[in-house]
């Protein structure tokens, strides 16, 4: 069940573009063909698939404080963390090179279409991002990290195909000459973003009086209360609305 | 040192508005929309990432005639995570509470397209002085709107300059609060920054019209 609330969370509530603009600059530059749009989204969808989840292992095992204690006892003080940054650009890097690799094989013409975007993903805040917040949120299982990373690209995949069809459309429209092309995108954008909030009542039951989305639901404090026995579905909502109060004071 | 010279003094000041980084390049979106809530935070953002794009500027131009082709973009990462770890514990270590609001941003700055940007177009063809002194013209463009945005965000949407009431007392109602106004807590959200940022660029381009695409 939290898998399928973090996966609805990725994409619509925590939307990479709309909520925290990871990806922006090749989602301004890419957005205006849907065709190459929707490739550049897939190939997103399919780094994210991989890395957040190699990065998970890796923080797992090798990075966090006292994860190296299956090595051995002596080990268990070291804290890695500090390198988190370059192991997790590593491992993007790699895994960009590979995709690289493999759509040159199997579709060329998306390849040529791509040309230096394909590249560029590496580079892509989004894809740093989701390993970088699935680390800030301590996602707790390599399940959870998974649902995550593709949730993720997903989200980024719907804010690059929606405005795609959107700049498609209009360049038929009477846009003032200093706003067209970047500006309007960036308004247009904005107005997505304000939109996309409405989907924070989604998951929370709906009447929480106004609050903003609080972003740093812990799924933590969810997993736990999956353990506690025998208690009711009205009871576990509560705690979560009691949980999402009390981290928004 | 004396006065820099023409060509040099250009490396400078282009990137503050006709080759701006974010409005005409659009390289480094991302944290100028993100942590512009706050005054303090764009600015130290800004500093950070003329500092990371600078000194950045420096290495990969030092070492531009002994990086392989094949593997520069990897060689550039490093570079650049190196720098982006030190910037981090250094603002862990100073600054606690404003490394806490900055997140995961300062770890983006290892993605921000500016400072990839800057080393493919110019520190692997240009010596160490002029690249150094185009990651500053650069980190500056960058800063620029960044502090515009965190300006107008701050103000209109909590009232406060870096933190220090200018508008007057929200809970006591002095000030312009005494005439009803109230903050526009909007601005504080996402969607506002791009909104701030769309109408930077209308009013850049309307000023300059060879800046307008077709």
């Amino acid at each position: 069940m939290e898998h399928l609330e973090l996966f609805l969370k990725s994409i619509f509530i925590d939307n990479m573009i709309f909520a925290t603009f990871l990806g922006m600059c090749s989602y301004l530059a890419v957005s205006k063909k849907v065709t190459t749009a929707v490739g550049l989204g897939a190939a997103v969808i399919f780094v994210m698939l991989i890395t957040v989840p190699l990065n998970w292992l890796l923080d797992h095992y090798l990075l966090q404080p006292g994860a190296l204690a299956w090595l051995g006892a002596e080990y268990a003080e070291y804290d890695l963390s500090f390198l988190s940054f370059i192991m997790f650009i590593a491992t993007i890097a790699t895994m960009v090179q590979l995709v690289e690799i493999v759509v040159e094989k199997f579709s060329p013409s998306l390849y040529n279409s791509l040309g230096i975007f394909l590249p560029l993903i590496a580079v892509n805040c989004a894809i740093l991002g989701g390993s970088l917040f699935m680390q800030s949120r301590e996602i707790p299982t390599l399940g959870l990290a998974t649902v995550y990373g593709v949730g993720s690209g997903i989200g980024w995949f719907l804010a690059i195909l929606a405005i795609a069809a959107i700049r498609e459309k209009i360049r038929y429209s009477n846009v003032p000459p200093a706003l067209r092309g970047l500006g309007i995108t960036f308004i247009i954008t904005g107005l997505m973003a304000i939109g996309f909030m409405s989907f924070g009542g989604m998951l929370t039951g709906g009447d929480e009086g106004g609050k903003k989305p609080e972003k740093t639901i812990s799924v933590e404090k969810m997993d736990k209360q999956q353990n506690t026995i025998g208690e009711g579905e009205t009871s576990k909502k509560e705690k979560v609305i009691a949980s999402n109060i009390k981290v928004n004071e | 040192m004396g006065l820099l010279s023409k060509k040099d003094s250009r490396l400078i000041l282009d990137p503050l508005a006709d080759n701006n980084p974010i409005t005409i390049q659009v390289l480094g979106i991302c944290s100028a929309l993100a942590i512009t809530a706050q005054l303090k935070a764009a600015i130290v953002m800004a500093i950070s990432v003329t500092a990371v794009v600078a000194i950045g500027n420096v290495v990969i131009s030092l070492m531009r005639n002994i990086i392989p082709s094949k593997i520069r973009i990897i060689v550039q990462l490093v570079v650049v995570a190196v720098l982006v770890i030190i910037v981090d514990l250094i603002l862990k270590a100073y600054s606690y509470e404003l490394s806490k609001t900055l997140s995961v941003f300062v770890g983006l700055i290892i993605t921000n397209c500016i400072i990839m940007g800057r080393f493919e177009a110019f520190a692997l063809a240009n010596g160490p002085w002029r690249s150094f002194l185009d990651g500053i013209g650069n980190g500056a463009g960058y800063g620029i709107i960044l502090v515009i945005v965190g300006f107008f965000r701050e103000l209109l949407g909590s009232g406060t300059l870096f933190g220090f009431k200018v508008l007057g007392d929200p809970i006591e109602k002095t000030g312009l609060y005494a005439f009803g106004y109230e903050n526009n807590g909007f601005m504080l959200l996402s969607p506002m920054a791009l909104i701030v940022v769309g109408l930077i660029i209308w009013v850049q381009r309307s000023r300059n019209k060879a800046l307008i695409e077709d």
